[in-house]
């Protein structure tokens, strides 16, 4: 009696809502977006083909000619990537670049999240004057483009010989990440609960030890979200890089593929290689880590 | 190369370490101050970093910049409000502000437009299907505005009349007997503009769909439910239910993309390095400073930008204090 009851109740739920949840997409929508989808990565494609051609083949044709005879070998090669990372006649080498992205980006990940972290951990459970204040500056701080610091900043960084440093980028990117790292982790740390860390302070654990064993672990999708935030901010970032550390032996990878990009004889068939080596390992990262990178957008991250 | 690898790992380390070595420090420092004096200044330890950061690379910079914005091209005299004047009163700046007009009346509205759709619709796949489907549009969310760029390529390159296209576009145009395009040199109606915030939009839907995605999961079923036992079609159920319910997220997306577009800089430089008439702020900005080394000029364009975001950043203190208040 009562099954009936609820699988009639079901039923006419189900019948209710016939264009709507999961699985009710019609034929229509679900061609609509499997074109959208084949559309938005339509240029991706065309990147990848053509980074694989030879010169030759990327010059007399179109990337989507490939279809047409995929398996003919004489226009395939891999001889772009061979180049682009290593020095070649275009004077970029892809492969240098590479290394500068890591070196400029992981301490312009990690000390950040250090630093904000302490600074959370004082905004959310120390009792002191002034956080209020402080925090309503680094929302308001959120918007502010950087573009405002940079011309003082170039200065300062020439009287101080600093200017094609990595420390010079390091310090910018800690500087110009440091709201959205402090407003990120305080917001978490907020929603901990605080009978944990009265207990700890009863047991005569230090503020210190507190921050690292306690806090530091209960925050970790909070960091995971800022740290993958922060990496692509800044392994993506072209403005910062191209003024403080230029075109020399420091170069990092936009900059490097941005030079390229003028190219229009020798070298022109590298640029797609070229991209695909800019694009490789925030994509990888973006794949493997989505979870955490949507959290990071959800919780309302806004960064100016 | 392996040489410079070892140094790659060594300035990181260092790097890295130097932060932990001087909290340590700090926190001996603190500890080190009797009774009271600890409790007052440990604090200062832990946020000290983060503020001094703040204080020396955003606030410290922009009071400078607005001084730099009433003084000569090396900063070294006051002019008043002469590059104020000079700049506005350049027709070639007010072509580079309305240029930035049209990125900011059209981008944000596209990306909230699209990022909508999409995921009202994607809702309605089957699990796998809607993450599939979610990843591709979101995926160039973690491409480089340079990459974009580079990428897009594939779709906007021109090569001269008589030469094979390599670029989609073109292919098209040939296609149907044609002219092959310079696009980027088309500025008739602004389409170079267009198609540059093609890129830029190409970039940002996918931000959009999952925040507007999730808010719209959140929509409790029964206020759907009740509107549909009233009568009320899809259509009206979404822009009267729905819709409704997910406006704060839909302002949240907007003024983000909002604040993206107003400072743009990289798709332009690279693609057309502002020429053609596709100039925009930040390209001007970095124009100034870089190329033209006038920080006077430069600077008045920042404060220009800073004061038109004014708006926004009261906006975003107050929802930020609003949901203070009800944590």
């Amino acid at each position: 009696m009562t099954t009936t009851a609820v699988t009639g109740t079901t039923q006419a739920i189900k019948q209710s809502k016939p264009n709507t949840g999961a699985g009710s997409a019609g034929l229509a929508v679900k061609i609509g977006l499997g074109i959208l989808c084949l559309l938005w990565m339509l240029p991706v494609l065309g990147l990848l083909i053509s980074s694989f051609r030879t010169r030759d083949a990327q010059l007399s044709s179109g990337w989507w000619n490939v279809f047409k005879s995929p398996l003919d070998a004489t226009q395939w090669t891999m001889k772009n990537y061979s180049q682009v990372l290593g020095d070649n006649q275009s004077g970029v080498n892809m492969g240098k670049a590479f290394i500068n992205s890591f070196i400029v980006t992981v301490p312009a990940t990690v000390i950040p999240i250090l630093i904000a972290a302490f600074a959370a951990y004082a905004f959310t459970f120390m009792e002191w004057r002034g956080p209020d204040v402080m925090f309503v500056v680094i929302v308001a701080l959120l918007v502010v483009p950087n573009q405002v610091a940079l011309v003082p900043l170039l200065k300062l960084y020439g009287q101080l010989g600093m200017n094609n440093t990595f420390p010079a980028v390091w310090l910018a990117h800690i500087g110009f990440g440091m709201p959205l790292a402090v407003y990120i982790l305080r917001n978490y740390m907020a929603g901990l609960p605080k009978a944990i860390i009265e207990s700890a302070k009863i047991d005569g654990a230090s503020h210190f030890t507190t921050f690292w064993k306690l806090i530091i672990p209960m925050s970790t999708p909070a960091l995971a979200s800022f740290a993958i935030f922060q990496f692509l901010w800044v392994w993506n970032d072209l403005l910062v890089s191209l003024i403080f550390l230029g075109r020399g032996e420091n170069t990092i990878l936009t900059v490097a593929l941005q030079g390229l990009q003028g190219q229009t004889g020798q070298g022109r068939e590298l640029i797609p290689s070229a991209g695909f080596v800019t694009i490789l390992v925030p994509v990888l990262v973006f794949l493997s880590l989505q979870r955490y990178f949507i959290r990071g957008m959800t919780s309302g991250a806004v960064k100016g | 190369m392996a040489v410079k690898i070892l140094n790659a790992i060594l300035a990181i380390i260092g790097g890295i370490g130097g932060a932990m070595v001087i909290f340590w420090i700090l926190n001996k420092l603190a500890e080190s101050l009797k009774g009271k004096w600890e409790d007052r200044i440990k604090p200062w330890a832990f946020a000290g970093p983060a503020i001094l950061a703040i204080a020396v690379y955003l606030i410290y910079p922009a009071i400078v910049t607005i001084q730099y914005s009433f003084a000569n091209a090396t900063s070294t005299a006051y002019v008043g409000f002469k590059n104020y004047k000079d700049i506005l009163t350049d027709s070639s700046f007010l072509q580079v502000l309305f240029n930035n007009l049209l990125w900011i009346v059209i981008v944000p509205a596209m990306v909230v437009i699209l990022g909508l759709g999409v995921a009202t619709l994607a809702d309605r796949l089957q699990p796998r299907g809607e993450k599939m489907s979610k990843t591709v549009i979101f995926l160039p969310m973690a491409i480089s505005m340079v990459g974009a760029a580079t990428i897009w390529r594939s779709v906007y390159d021109y090569q001269p009349k008589g030469t094979p296209q390599t670029g989609v576009l073109n292919a098209i145009m040939e296609l149907f007997g044609r002219d092959p395009v310079y696009w980027y040199g088309t500025d008739k109606l602004h389409f170079n503009s267009l198609l540059l915030m093609i890129i830029f939009i190409w970039t940002q839907v996918g931000y959009a769909m999952v925040l507007l995605s999730a808010a719209i999961k959140s929509v409790p079923e029964d206020t759907v439910e009740a509107g549909r036992i009233d009568g009320a079609g899809e259509k009206r159920i979404f822009f009267s239910i729905i819709l409704p319910q997910v406006w704060g997220t839909v302002l949240t997306v907007f003024i983000t993309v909002l604040i993206g577009v107003m400072k743009i800089f990289d798709i332009v430089y690279v693609t057309t390095n502002g020429g053609f008439n596709t100039d925009v702020i930040g390209r001007r900005f970095y124009f100034e400073m870089f190329t033209d080394n006038n920080n006077g000029y430069a600077s008045a364009i920042v404060v220009l930008l800073m004061i038109a975001i004014i708006p926004v950043l009261i906006y975003q203190v107050r929802h930020f204090k609003a949901e203070e208040a009800n944590r």
